[in-house]
């Protein structure tokens, strides 16, 4: 664990993915970043990212999902069997022991750009 | 504080569950845990293990959830076997050489497949049934096998036998003992048992005892009996009992049952305090104990020992129910009436092979056990009443006796359950737990409460009951929350279905704004959807409409496994030109599709990506297909039989009936999917009245059944009015169908809406044919505005670039997803099952 946050550090490197008009407001793409599938998700005037693999259906469609918010907190539910995943910090509401991947994304002049390395520990971003 | 070493032996069920609550535990941090695991892989669901040849893989069967023991820091030793104790040096060596040092160790090895010996018994061809890798074994010989034999004819060797019948072999069962499942039912039940899986195919031979396995070149090919009887066998599978594995015990010096298994007390320590045993490796009270929910009960203890709690064993239920073959078998508390004076109630009826034995005080008055064969329907129930000593109202036979029609089944519902009463007997979960839980947490599906409670992710047989309560508790709750939709609409789905029509709302943001809270959710999004389509019928994907679609309807597709698409196309009533089959073939071949028949008579092709749907609609559209709606809460399709135009019975063109009911209705959509069927004369081959709607032929017209159920729950449809011609018949159904999507909550298919209707048949009659709500004249005129505004979703779809661009996989490459890889099967393919692909994406996963 300690291993990958020290070479996040290291070599930190950002890629522009799509322009903001890409992703409807309140929905989810995907992108590929640095060979990975990350989820780029929209939720109240807010971009996230968050690896677009489902860990409970084992398919790569977070994206997908339904975006939206369960007491406050803006989240997306996997499309095949529903669970929900916090945006801001990757953990599933509905089971403590899953959490997946976010990556740090900015908007600058219309398009989103995303950190090819995910976050370390996938802390809160907010 | 340093840490201390715990090591645990075995990761099976009961190994698993041991280290899942101690991880859990608040002392769990004291611990530095390592476990051995003999097997390639971690726990999984034995239990199921079954399930494993009816399509289930290895990965669906884990019981660990992914990274749970990597986060945990918990150390796996893989495939690798512990072989010794050293006591005094307080160590365990494994196979591979590993020297692990304990302070506290667990022995969770389970058992061993019994293998009587009888001379033979090694040769090609014979089995044991106890992990993946048996089954794939299995699997991989009955290929070229044509009969196959279980010894045994036990809970587990008429699993096997399942198997190996559902494999398409001629398969006996052999067992020792007079009866079958000798162990649950008594010789009574064991008969109907016998009587039940006869007629399966599979043949059954008792009082047997098998004297010689004969083999040629190695290879089985015959079994021998005692009394001089053989079989022909090509392969063999044995199931005749399990055996503790207590061989590291007995080494290391630790006291032993006298019929095999680690002695343990109450608080599951073996005769040296720093060791205890669990699971079916332990023996307690003289004996062991084959079934995962004495392990579970034993997993929680141990966790209380090693923490410091003071948590001791109690008395183990060893209740059972299966259903094998599809025949229910259960048995529960004293089965076998050996309490003193107890007395036997039995109902038997031979002609469909039913059996039931109750169990009753002396007094009559509390049930202590029973048998059931043939129809275990009433298990959870009377279990309850058993475990609880619930005193019994009314004669216990009712309990059993089949109900006439119309009296009342004996009150027995959960309601009359204690709030102590244990559910999950699984999990322990009592009922005032799940109670708390349905409440504070606004629980509202079954699902919902395995995750909240684990009650039902054991052995699943309390699921009927789990959803019972949630039932009583929604009922309960209604009355104070009423039926709000969720967190972010105070509001049941009917009443903003008015709100919406009411002050003319089209939009979700609207709405929410407006009559709601936050920004919504999986479940309010594609209900508000719903209801704005069926009122406006606008583009599912036009406008702010697109997120608020389940993924099936955003990409006008249905998701499957895996994360591909599958397309059908309409074929109204069933009927399809040579023309059209060729079209549709034409367009698999070109994209690859996988293709297959649906059960409601159409084509079903798999496996498009993302990006593939519009060129694959292209194709469709020019060739004349419409979208089917499969992906949508719509309706369905209308299914025909053949009718008057060929079939020597009919007596109406069913087959223009059912295409022009499909087409009217085609695109309407509804708070859940809507099916109908169109039969051309009373032997109803369409099968309508299990549909929502349905219409079976008569001389003089039609007869119209509402609100049938196929699926999970089947119900018969209605007869709702019988005779009509075809102009009424089209006016009732409008009425009818408007109605329901007005009043209906989300996800109710026409059979539960009904159900909840105070009135029944009568007052839908009322409403729909004497317009007693004077509703009938808005209802017919919503559905004709459906009606006239239909137009092919995916042929809107094609022909707008705004909405053609949103189906890419990924938003900055042309790429196909590579994790979407397929099989070969059966000259055709299919998805890769994780177990299959994730070594080639293990990296993408990250
Ligand atoms: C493809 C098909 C199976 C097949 O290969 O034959 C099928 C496939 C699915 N059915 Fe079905 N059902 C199919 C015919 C049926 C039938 C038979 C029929 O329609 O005549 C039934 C029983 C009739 C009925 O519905 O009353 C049926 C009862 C269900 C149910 C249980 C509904 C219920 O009320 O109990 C579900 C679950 C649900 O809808 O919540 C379901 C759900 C599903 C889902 C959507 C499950 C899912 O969430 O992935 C499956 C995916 C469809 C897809 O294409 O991806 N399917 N399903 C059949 C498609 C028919 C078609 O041409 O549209
Ligand atoms: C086909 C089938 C159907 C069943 N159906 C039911 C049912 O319907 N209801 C029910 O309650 N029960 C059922 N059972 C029984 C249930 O599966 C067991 O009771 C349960 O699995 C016991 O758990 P356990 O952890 O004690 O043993 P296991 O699950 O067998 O786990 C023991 C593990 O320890 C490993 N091990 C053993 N020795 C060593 C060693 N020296 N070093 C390292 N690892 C070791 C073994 O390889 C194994 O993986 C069924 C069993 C089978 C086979
Ligand atoms: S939902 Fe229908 S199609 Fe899918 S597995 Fe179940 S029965 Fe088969
Ligand atoms: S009783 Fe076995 S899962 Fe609940």
């Amino acid at each position: 664990m300690n291993a990958v946050a020290i070479q996040s550090a290291a070599q930190e490197s950002w890629e522009d993915v799509c322009s903001l008009d890409d992703v409807l407001p309140a929905t989810g793409v995907c992108a590929l970043v640095a060979g990975q599938q990350v989820a780029i998700v929209r939720a109240s005037d807010t971009v996230y990212a968050i690896g677009n693999f489902d860990p409970f259906s084992k398919a790569f469609v977070l994206s997908r999902g339904i975006v939206g918010d369960r007491g406050g907190i803006p989240k997306i539910a996997s499309p095949i069997y529903k669970q929900s995943f916090d945006l801001r910090t990757g953990q599933c509401l509905d089971d403590a022991r899953v959490r997946v991947p976010t990556y740090e994304v900015r908007v600058e002049r219309g398009r989103i750009l995303v950190c090819c390395q995910p976050r370390a520990g996938g802390s809160s971003g907010a | 504080m340093s840490r201390r070493d715990l090591v645990v032996v075995g990761n099976g069920m009961v190994g698993h569950k041991f280290l899942e609550l101690l991880l859990e535990d608040e002392r769990r941090e004291e611990w530095n845990v390592v476990t051995f695991c003999e097997e390639p892989r971690l726990a999984y669901d034995r239990v199921n293990l079954s399930s494993f040849f009816s399509g289930k893989t290895a990965a669906d069967l884990s019981l660990a959830e992914p990274g749970l023991y990597e986060e945990a820091g918990v150390t796996v030793l893989l495939g690798d076997r512990a072989v010794s104790i050293d006591r005094q040096a307080r160590r365990v060596a494994s196979a591979k050489g590993a020297r692990v040092r304990y302070d506290k160790l667990v022995l969770a090895t389970g058992s061993a497949p019994l293998v009587p010996p009888i001379p033979g018994r090694e040769s090609q061809g014979c089995f044991v049934y106890r992990t993946i890798e048996d089954l794939e074994s299995i699997r991989s010989y009955a290929a070229q096998a044509r009969t196959g034999v279980v010894i045994g004819g036990g809970l587990l060797g008429l699993e096997a036998a399942n198997a190996l019948n559902h494999m398409g072999l001629e398969t006996h069962v052999v067992e020792f003992a007079p009866r079958l499942m000798a162990m649950q039912v008594d010789e009574d039940g064991g008969r109907i048992l016998r009587g039940k899986i006869e007629v399966l195919g599979v043949s059954v031979h008792t009082g047997k005892n098998t004297s010689e396995i004969v083999a040629e070149g190695g290879r089985v090919t015959e079994i021998r009996f005692a009394d001089g009887g053989a079989l022909a066998a090509d392969m063999v599978v044995f199931s005749a009992g399990i055996r503790a594995r207590d061989e590291l015990a007995r080494e290391c010096g630790l006291a032993i049952g006298e019929r095999g298994g680690v002695t343990i007390d109450d608080r599951c320590r073996t005769s040296d305090p720093d060791i205890l045993a669990i699971g079916e490796c332990a023996q307690y009270r003289g004996r062991t104990y084959g079934l995962v929910g004495p392990g579970y009960q034993m997993a929680r203890t141990a966790v209380s020992t090693v923490t410091g709690g003071d948590a001791k064993l109690g008395t183990f239920d060893m209740s059972t129910k299966l259903k094998l073959m599809g025949v229910d078998v259960a048995s529960f508390g004293d089965a076998h009436a050996t309490r003193p004076g107890c007395r036997v109630v039995a109902f038997t009826d031979s002609a469909d092979g039913i059996y039931k034995k109750l169990v009753v005080s002396a007094d009559r008055q509390r049930l202590l056990g029973g048998v059931l064969v043939g129809d275990a329907s009433s298990y959870g129930q009377l279990l309850q009443l058993t475990q609880n000593q619930i005193p019994l109202r009314g004669r216990p036979e009712q309990l059993i006796l089949p109900q006439s029609a119309g009296a009342n089944p004996p009150a027995l519902g959960v309601d009359a359950l204690p709030e102590a009463a244990t559910i999950c007997t699984c999990q322990n979960v009592a009922k005032s737990v799940i109670c708390r839980a349905i409440c504070d947490e606004k629980l509202s599906s079954v699902g919902a409460i395995k995750a909240a409670t684990r009650a039902g992710t054991g052995c699943g047989s309390c699921t009927p009951l789990l959803g019972e309560i949630l039932g009583r508790e929604m009922k309960k709750a209604g009355k104070a929350v009423s039926n709000h939709l969720c967190e972010h609409f105070p509001r049941s789905r009917q009443e903003l279905y008015h709100l919406v029509r009411l002050h003319r709302i089209r939009g979700f943001d609207e709405l929410i704004a407006k009559h709601g809270r936050g920004s919504g959710c999986e479940i309010c999004k594609p209900a508000v959807a719903s209801i704005l389509a069926s009122t406006w019928n606008e583009h599912v994907l036009d406008g702010d409409r697109v997120g608020l679609q389940d993924t099936n309807d955003r990409f006008l597709a249905n998701i499957q496994r895996g994360g591909s698409y599958s397309v059908v196309p309409r074929v109204p009533g069933g009927e399809i030109t040579p023309d059209q089959l060729i079209a549709l073939g034409r367009t698999a071949k070109h994209f690859g599709l996988y293709s297959k028949i649906t059960g409601a008579q159409r084509v079903d092709l798999f496996g498009a990506r993302l990006e593939q749907l519009p060129e694959i609609w292209r194709e469709l559209i020019a060739a004349g297909f419409e979208s089917g709606h499969a992906y949508g809460k719509a309706l369905r399709t209308v299914k025909s039989c053949v009718g008057s135009t060929w079939c020597r019975f009919g007596v109406q063109d069913s087959v223009s009936m059912a295409i022009k009911l499909e087409n009217r209705y085609k695109g309407l959509r509804s708070p859940h999917k809507l099916k109908s069927a169109v039969s051309g004369c009373a032997r109803e081959c369409a099968e309508a009245q299990g549909k929502d709607f349905g219409v079976i032929a008569t001389e003089k017209g039609y007869n119209l059944y509402l609100c049938g159920n196929g699926g999970m729950k089947p119900q018969h449809a209605q007869l709702f009015a019988p005779d009509l011609d075809e102009e009424t018949l089209i006016r009732y159904l409008d009425r009818f169908l408007m109605f329901y999507v007005r009043t209906a909550d989300r996800l109710q298919r026409t059979a539960s809406w009904f159900n909840n209707l105070e009135g029944g048949i009568e007052y839908l009659r009322k409403v729909l044919i004497e317009d007693s709500l004077g509703v009938c004249a808005e209802l017919e005129a919503e559905m004709a505005h459906i009606v006239a505004t239909y137009r092919c979703e995916w042929k809107a779809t094609i022909e707008d670039p705004a909405k053609l661009s949103r189906f890419r996989t990924f938003v900055n490459s042309a790429a196909p997803d590579p994790s979407l890889v397929q099989i070969r099967q059966r000259a055709q393919h299919r998805p890769a099952t994780w177990q299959e692909k994730a070594p080639l994406l293990r990296e993408a996963v990250g």
